[in-house]
């Protein structure tokens, strides 16, 4: 993560971002892996699974794991999501690793921006871990942040807490 | 240039391998005709194609081959040793096939070792057997001769035009002919000295000459096939499956529409799918013979290796299946012929001694069975030793001796599958590694399919395995449970039946669901409650429908709420991320476009099993109802001991329940004894009242902790009660826990540990409760001492969780935020319970901070000092119970104090 920085300090180069929130935060994903935008429909959820996995869905002909982004950032599910599938419109990101497909639900998509280096920020030490483990950095926008996640991170946990769930 | 050599690759590999097969049957039946043509066609073939394509190495070696298989067709007897000569000839040439394949050029190299031991062969022997074979004309050796003489040369010939005439350049009549010439040449010769005897059987040869000529139709036959990638293969079944799908959301909207005129065509488009279906499966089926082609000669090696006799009976080698199913049980195949052939069968002078035939017999059967394949693999061999096996699962923790005790022999069979289980004495080269029956389990459950084990010691043991047809298709039923739908697939359902409150329901023992199935009682499971989804238990069972359904021996049933109808679903697999549940084989899109996860019933059927034993309270990873019940109950074993007193023990501390003639008790240096399953187990009387009775029959109760066992003696036994462990009045005496009232009797509880030799006397007197309930993690590898301290912990007021591993450990924690202290023993295989703790620390807060206990063997000053680094807040000697409710209580004080 750190040369990575470095890298982009160098050149001045622009990375694209999709942003979606969750709550009041606002989070921006690296363009390239974002797939998809679609809106979740269909759920079904896979009982025993891990809690961050919400359920399988069907999107054009292929099955999906979609997992919610609040739970996995150890945030509640919003209050109209208590009964899980019954949510009120959502957005999901379509996100691929290692040939599978997954889907990131989240609150809401916002729009694409193109970011430099110049209001790249690191993560700061006193986030939450989960949260400090997720993000890549943090960009300063006109009156909020931007927290920058690492997908791979984000599709990276393991089953270890699954048997709790 | 390029294709033809790919193409000679693969058609030489197969070659070899037919060979390889033919050779093996040959030696055992070296009269065999229509064998060694076939050979000797094949390694002529590779000879005269490797000349053609200017592979010297290749050609020589087969020469050489073909010029001794040529000696065995003129009459050489064919000996084990020039067999084995050639299999290494027909290894090395694989070799040189495989390098070939890699490097598309031959490796360099001398086979000048295998070609004069080969030419020897050739020479020697022939002239000693000429020697010995003509002064005594033997009446055996002599017709087959003769057989051999006439066809061997009319098929030479047929043979020759056929490979002339084949299309290929004329290089090849340049190189080939020659060589092969030369084995007609000699033959004559060869013969001349047992001509005479000619005229004695005409009639077989001309038999061999019509069989010859069918052998030339199925040549011929060969010609009408074309060899496809398999890609294309795969990439075809693919959007064949795709098709079914889309054909499956049509049917479905049209079930919508009543008045469609596409009714009629969509009819015909649901049978063209079906019937494409059909033959795009057909064309991935291969016949199981190429999975057990290897297989004789694993034989012979293995038998040559171990000493043994055996023969390979293979019955329905024709039996057709999908080729990527092959392809996954082709290794369990070998490495269960390997087993049966190593462990299995017994060693010959064993077999001989058991009065059984010398030669042992590997018996491999396949045959269709529904949608199914079945394959059975047995031996006539010694059948497994359960003894060895129960002990050795004791051994590695896999099961605590009291549930063990309960099992059944199949049940105990299965053990075989755990990976690392081995009770071979010794390690041989074949097997007894301990690695290999687990992967063959995995293997075939990936595919969906089952595995099943009959033993009979001293008849053998039969593994029978049960796969699918093809992966990508399967018939499945849907059903629904609680608010989803689910797939089961159809290959383990036998039956449905409906239940309701009336003449068919659901009756329960002990909590436990069965239903009475026709004279038999069946135990059933709910789907919703497996899934974790159950609310309302008992309503739910009032009404729906049961699947029953069979893994391996084991019969039971899913209760679901509703059955809708069968589907052919096309099966995608879990997600990386869901793998790991075992209660999902997949997942698919039914036609309405619904995702719905499928079942697997291997997963179901452990739960099931799990469930029924798990009364004793092993909470780790099992459901939450078994969890749920050993909360708040426990069941105890009621007897009657000294002065006509009730006592009770936890059952689950229980291993039998015996009652012995008194004429069989023992005494030595003043302590009662009696010889028990193999061994001295010590009596002991359950109080200083009772006395071991002179005569007639004596109530024992056993309890044993893996090797050792120990009887307590009792006076009666008198009932089992599942109560609420509430000790109400703490005993004084160190052989009592304390006293609580079941069944509306006071009855002491008493301490197992007290009686244990290798329990210490300071019992837990005067328990303190603490000032408020806290809850316990409790971790230890041995479920004897997470039975045997659960009791002492709830006794002393503490809610108790137990965990049989430090990865479990750290999930229930994850889990459950109710835990307050953690108490582990430091010494656990795996992960040791320093390592628990360090994990702990390192966690979130919430886990970093809870007081630990530790529990070990030897208090030793570096373990003190481990402790002390990882801030243990005590270390307590394992058997010191006393200790360890101080330990605890100091804790709960220090809680309280700062909670204030």
């Amino acid at each position: 993560m750190q040369a990575a920085n470095a890298n982009a300090t160098e050149t001045g180069a622009t990375n694209d971002f999709v942003t979606v929130y969750v709550g009041d935060t606002l989070f921006g994903l690296a363009i390239e892996r974002v797939h998809d935008v679609f809106v979740p429909s269909g759920v079904t959820p896979v009982p025993l699974a891990p809690a961050e996995i919400v359920g399988l869905l069907n999107l054009r002909g292929r099955v999906v794991t979609a997992m919610s982004l609040r739970r996995r950032l150890g945030l509640p599910d919003a209050e109209a999501e208590a009964d899980g599938t019954k949510a009120s419109p959502k957005m999901a990101i379509g996100l691929e690793q290692a040939g599978e497909t997954f889907a990131l639900v989240v609150d809401g998509v916002g729009e694409v921006l193109k970011l430099g280096a110049d209001s790249r920020e690191a993560v700061p030490i006193n986030l939450d871990p989960r949260f400090r483990d997720l993000a890549i950095c943090v960009h300063r926008l006109d009156g909020r942040l931007l927290v920058i996640l690492d997908v791979d991170a984000l599709l990276g946990f393991t089953t270890a807490g699954a048997k709790a769930a | 240039m390029d294709d033809l050599l790919r193409e000679f690759l693969t058609e030489s590999g197969e070659h070899l391998d037919t060979v390889d097969a033919e050779l093996v049957r040959f030696e055992q039946d070296p009269n065999n005709e229509t064998i060694l043509r076939n050979i000797f066609r094949l390694v002529h073939t590779i000879k005269g194609t490797c000349g053609f394509l200017g592979l010297p190495r290749l050609e020589a070696l087969a020469h050489a081959a073909e010029t001794l298989m040529g000696r065995f067709r003129d009459g050489l007897p064919a000996t084990s040793a020039s067999v084995t000569l050639i299999l290494l000839t027909l290894d090395r040439l694989k070799a040189i096939l495989a390098d070939l394949e890699a490097t598309g050029t031959e490796p360099t190299g001398s086979d000048d070792d295998l070609i004069s031991a080969l030419e020897r062969m050739a020479e020697g022997p022939a002239e000693q057997e000429q020697a010995a074979s003509l002064p005594p004309p033997e009446p055996v050796l002599p017709p087959p001769v003769v057989r051999e003489l006439k066809p061997g040369e009319v098929s030479l010939e047929d043979l020759e035009a056929a490979f002339l005439s084949a299309p290929g350049p004329d290089e090849s009549d340049v190189l080939a002919p020659p060589a092969a010439r030369e084995a007609p040449k000699a033959e004559p010769a060869r013969v001349e000295p047992v001509e005479a005897e000619k005229t004695e059987k005409a009639e077989p040869a001309r038999a061999e000459k019509a069989e010859g000529v069918e052998g030339e139709t199925t040549a011929a036959a060969k010609n009408q096939t074309i060899r496809v990638n398999v890609d294309t293969l795969e990439h075809l079944m693919t959007m064949v499956s795709e098709l079914v799908l889309t054909r499956n959301q049509l049917l479905e909207i049209a079930r919508r529409h009543e008045d469609s005129s596409y009714k009629v065509p969509l009819q015909r488009l649901s049978h063209v799918t079906a019937e494409l279906q059909e033959g795009v499966m057909k064309t991935r089926m291969q016949p199981i013979g190429n999975a057990w082609q290897k297989l004789p000669r694993v034989v012979r090696d293995l038998s040559a290796e171990l000493g043994k006799q055996i023969e390979l009976v293979m019955v329905g080698a024709e039996t057709e299946l999908d080729r990527q199913v092959l392809e996954v049980i082709k290794d369990p195949l070998t490495h269960m012929v390997r087993n049966s052939a190593d462990h299995g069968l017994e060693s010959t002078a064993e077999r001989v001694a058991a009065g059984k035939p010398a030669r042992g017999t590997i018996r491999l059967a396949a045959y269709h069975e529904g949608g199914t394949i079945t394959i059975e693999i047995a031996d006539d061999g010694k059948g497994l030793n359960l003894a060895a096996i129960r002990r050795k699962a004791v051994e590695r923790g896999l099961v605590a001796q009291a549930d063990l005790d309960r099992m059944t022999d199949a049940q105990v069979a299965k053990f075989i599958f755990h990976a690392g289980f081995s009770t071979a004495a010794a390690v041989t080269s074949v097997s007894g590694r301990g690695v290999g029956m687990d992967v063959v389990k995995t293997n075939i459950e990936t595919i969906g399919g089952l595995i099943d084990i009959a033993t009979t010691a001293g008849r053998g043991t039969t593994f029978t395995i049960k796969i699918p047809l093809t992966l990508a298709i399967v018939a499945a039923l849907i059903v629904r449970a609680g608010e989803h739908r689910f797939a089961l697939p159809q290959v383990a359902v036998l039956e449905l039946v409906r239940v309701d409150a009336g003449a068919q329901r659901v009756e329960h023992i002990n909590g436990a669901p069965v239903l009475r199935l026709r004279e038999r009682l069946l135990p059933i499971v709910s789907l919703t409650g497996l899934l974790g989804q159950s609310a309302a238990g008992a309503e739910a069972e009032q009404a729906g429908f049961v699947v029953v359904a069979q893994v391996g021996r084991e019969r039971f049933g899913i209760l679901v709420d509703e059955v809708f109808h069968t589907e052919e679903i096309v099966v995608k697999p879990m997600s990386v991320k869901l793998r790991h549940i075992p209660m999902f084989a997949g997942n698919t899109i039914l036609g309405d476009g619904a995702v719905v996860l499928i079942v697997d019933p291997n997963g179901v059927a452990r739960q099931v099993a799990q469930g029924v034993q798990g009364s004793g309270g092993h909470i780790d990873a099992d459901t939450d109802e078994t969890a749920e019940v050993t909360d708040t109950k426990t069941t105890l074993l009621v007897f009657k001991g000294g002065q006509g007193s009730f006592k009770a023990v936890p059952l689950s501390l229980v291993t039998r329940l015996e009652e012995i003639e008194c004429a069989k008790v023992e005494w030595l240096g003043g302590r009662a004894l009696i010889q028990y399953r193999g061994r001295l187990m010590p009596l002991v009387p359950a109080d200083a009242g009772i006395t071991i009775k002179a005569e007639g029959t004596q109530a024992l109760v056993v309890f044993s902790d893996g090797e050792r066992a120990m009887g307590l003696v009792v006076d009666e036994i008198v009932d089992i009660v599942e109560e609420r462990l509430d000790i109400e009045i703490a005993a004084d005496r160190s052989d009592l826990i304390g006293s609580a009232v079941l069944r509306g009797r006071a009855t002491d509880i008493i301490n197992i540990a007290h009686f244990l030799p290798l329990a210490y006397d300071d019992w837990a007197r005067g328990l303190k409760r603490p000032e408020q309930i806290s809850t316990v993690l409790l971790v230890d590898d041995s479920a004897f001492f997470r039975d045997m301290l659960s009791p002492v912990l709830k006794a002393a007021g503490y809610q108790v969780v137990t965990a049989a591993s430090a990865d479990a450990a750290l999930a229930t924690l994850q889990s459950d935020p109710k835990i307050e202290v953690v108490v582990t023993d430091l010494e656990m295989p795996g992960r040791s319970g320093f390592d628990l703790v360090a994990a702990l620390r390192r966690a979130e807060p919430r886990l970093a901070g809870l007081p630990v206990i530790g529990l070990t063997g030897t208090i030793g000053a570096d373990a003190v000092e481990r402790a002390r680094a990882l801030a243990i807040t005590d270390l307590v000697a394992k058997f010191d119970r006393s200790g360890l409710i101080a330990a605890l209580a100091e804790i709960g004080a220090a809680t309280v104090s700062k909670a204030a």
